[in-house]
C-alpha cells in the first residue's frame, strides 16, 4: 500500500471521527477539495500525519473548531457574478410580484455578501417589504459575520462595479455607512431577513419557498450528497418557485434535472415544473 | 501488455501571461480522435467569461469547452477551468470545482489541478507546463514526475512569459523541455491511435 492510499484510510477516519464526535458531516463532500483542505490546516498544524489531527480533534474541542474554520473559509462577494442579478431582475422578479408575499431562503450564505445583494435588488424592485428571507448557513461564526454586515471598505469600490454591471439603478453607497475601514451595510436591509443555522447535510425542509438562492455551495459535495440536497430543495419549492445557482453549476448530470425547467441557461436560474 | 506511452491517460496543462497564443499552437494538432482528455488551467481575469475556450474551439479538431461541476473526463475533450474558480478531478474521474482561497495569487491554480489530477491518475498522467509570469504549477508538475508520470516543460527560450517554464525546469527533472512549436505535434505523435499502432 502507498503513502497516498494510506492517506485515503486516514481521511475516511478523520471525517468519521468529526461526524461521530461533532455532527458535522463531510463524508460527502467532493473528496478533493475537503482534501486539499486538510492538508492545508495539517500543514499549518504541524502534526506529522492526518490521523494525528484525529487523534486531537476527539477530545479537543478547540482545535475541531480550528479545523472547522479551515474547512469552511468560503470566498464571496456582493454582487458576485453580475449577471445572475440582471437575469433575476428580469426571468423572475415579474413572477415574485404577483405574489402578495414571498418567502425566499438563502442557502450557505456564508458572510452574507449575497443575501444584501438580493435584498438590495428586492429594494428597487418595490418588493423588499413584502419579502421573508431566510438565510443559513452551518457556521455559526460566518452567521454571526452576516448578520453583522460589516465588510471592508477597500472591497466597497469593486463591489460597486459590480452593482452597476448588475444594473442597480441608485448610487451603491446608498446602502452602507463607512466607517474607518469598514463599510456597514445599512440596516434597513436586513430588517426582513432572518438569519438562521441550517445543515443542508442533516437538517430537513423548514418551509414552503418561492425562491431557494443556493451559490457555490453544491460543488462541495460528491454526487449523491448534490442528490440529496437538490430533493430539499425540490420539496421546499411549490410548483413554479425557482431555484438559482452558482454560474458553474448545473442540474444537468442530476436525477431532479427532470422537474426542472432551465429559465436562463447561462445564470443557472431553474424553475420546478413538475 | 500496454506500452510507455498506452498507459498514459490524461494530460494536464498550466499556463499564464502568453497562454492564448501557446494553446492556438498547440491545441489545433490534436487530431480529432486523440485518445486522451486535456485538462487546461489557464489564468485570468476572475470575471473573463468562457471566451477563450470557444475562440479554441472553433479552432480545434477536438471539443474545447469549459469544465462543469461533476462532469464526466471523456477522451478528445480539452476542459478549461473556469475563471474564478479551481478546477479538480475526482477519483471517479469527474471535474469539481471550488471557492477556495487563491493559490499563488491564482484561481484557478495550476498546483490544484495538478495535485489532484496526481490522485486520480497516479502515474498515467502528463504534466506540461508553458509560458507565464509565476510559479504556480512548478510544485504541481514536481509532484506528477515523482509519481511516476511525464513532466513536459515549454522551452523558457521559446516563451512569451519566461518566468513560470524556468521555474518549473529549477523544480522538477522533465522529461521533455521543447520549444513552443514542437510540443503540439509531440504530443499528437507520442498519443495518438495511429503512432500506437506504430510502436506495436
Amino acid at each position: 500500500m502507498n503513502e497516498r492510499e494510506i492517506e485515503t484510510i486516514e481521511i475516511n477516519l478523520l471525517l468519521e471521527a468529526i461526524y461521530q464526535r461533532y455532527g458535522y458531516d463531510f463524508r460527502r463532500y467532493a473528496r478533493a477539495s475537503i482534501k486539499r483542505r486538510i492538508l492545508n490546516f495539517l500543514n499549518k498544524s504541524g502534526l506529522p500525519h492526518i490521523s494525528d489531527m484525529t487523534r486531537v480533534l476527539l477530545r479537543d474541542e478547540a482545535f475541531f473548531k480550528e479545523i472547522l474554520k479551515n474547512f469552511t473559509i468560503s470566498v464571496t462577494e456582493m454582487f458576485r457574478d453580475p449577471d445572475f442579478y440582471q437575469a433575476i431582475s428580469h426571468e423572475i422578479i415579474p413572477y415574485l410580484k404577483t405574489y402578495p408575499f414571498i418567502k425566499i431562503w438563502h442557502a450557505g450564505c456564508a458572510t452574507g455578501e449575497e443575501v444584501y445583494s438580493l435584498a438590495i435588488l428586492l429594494k428597487e424592485e418595490g418588493l423588499y417589504d413584502r419579502a421573508t428571507i431566510f438565510a443559513t448557513d452551518i457556521y455559526d461564526e460566518v452567521l454571526s459575520r452576516a448578520k453583522e454586515g460589516i465588510y471592508s471598505l477597500a472591497q466597497m469600490q469593486k463591489y460597486t462595479v459590480n452593482y452597476q454591471k448588475a444594473g442597480g439603478h441608485r448610487s451603491f453607497s446608498d446602502y452602507y455607512h463607512a466607517q474607518y475601514d469598514s463599510a456597514i451595510i445599512d440596516t434597513s436591509l436586513a430588517k426582513n431577513i432572518t438569519f438562521a443555522k441550517h445543515n443542508l447535510v442533516t437538517d430537513s425542509v423548514f418551509g414552503e419557498m418561492h425562491l431557494i438562492m443556493c451559490r457555490n455551495v453544491l460543488i462541495y459535495f460528491n454526487s449523491s450528497l448534490q442528490e440529496q440536497v437538490l430533493h430539499l430543495f425540490y420539496d421546499s419549492l411549490p410548483h413554479g418557485g425557482f431555484l438559482c445557482l452558482g454560474s458553474k453549476e448545473t442540474l444537468r448530470f442530476t436525477k431532479v434535472n427532470r422537474h426542472f425547467k432551465e429559465v436562463d441557461g447561462q445564470a443557472k436560474l431553474y424553475q420546478k415544473i413538475s | 501488455m500496454k506500452t510507455r506511452t498506452e498507459k498514459y491517460e490524461m494530460i494536464v496543462i498550466g499556463v499564464s501571461a502568453g497562454g492564448t497564443e501557446a494553446l492556438g499552437k498547440i491545441l489545433p494538432e490534436l487530431p480529432e480522435n486523440f485518445p486522451l482528455p486535456v485538462t487546461v488551467v489557464q489564468h485570468m481575469h476572475p470575471s473573463q467569461d468562457a471566451f477563450l475556450s470557444r475562440y479554441l474551439n472553433e479552432r480545434c479538431a477536438v471539443t474545447v469547452k469549459e469544465a462543469s461541476d461533476k462532469e464526466p473526463v471523456q477522451p478528445a475533450h480539452v476542459y478549461f477551468a473556469p475563471a474564478n474558480y479551481h478546477l479538480l478531478i475526482e477519483e471517479n474521474r469527474t471535474f469539481s470545482l471550488s471557492v477556495d482561497e487563491k493559490v499563488h495569487f491564482s484561481r484557478p491554480s495550476i498546483d490544484v489541478l495538478f495535485e489532484s489530477a496526481v490522485d486520480a491518475y497516479g502515474s498515467c498522467l502528463v504534466g506540461i507546463i508553458l509560458t507565464g509570469a509565476n510559479r504556480d504549477g512548478a510544485s504541481g508538475l514536481k509532484l506528477i514526475k515523482q509519481s511516476g508520470g511525464m513532466a513536459i516543460i515549454q522551452d523558457p527560450a521559446t516563451a512569451s512569459s519566461c518566468y513560470m517554464p524556468k521555474s518549473a525546469v529549477d523544480a522538477v527533472d522533465a522529461d521533455y523541455i521543447l520549444p513552443l512549436d514542437d510540443i503540439g505535434p509531440f504530443l499528437r505523435e507520442k498519443f495518438s491511435p495511429v503512432s500506437r499502432q506504430a510502436t506495436r
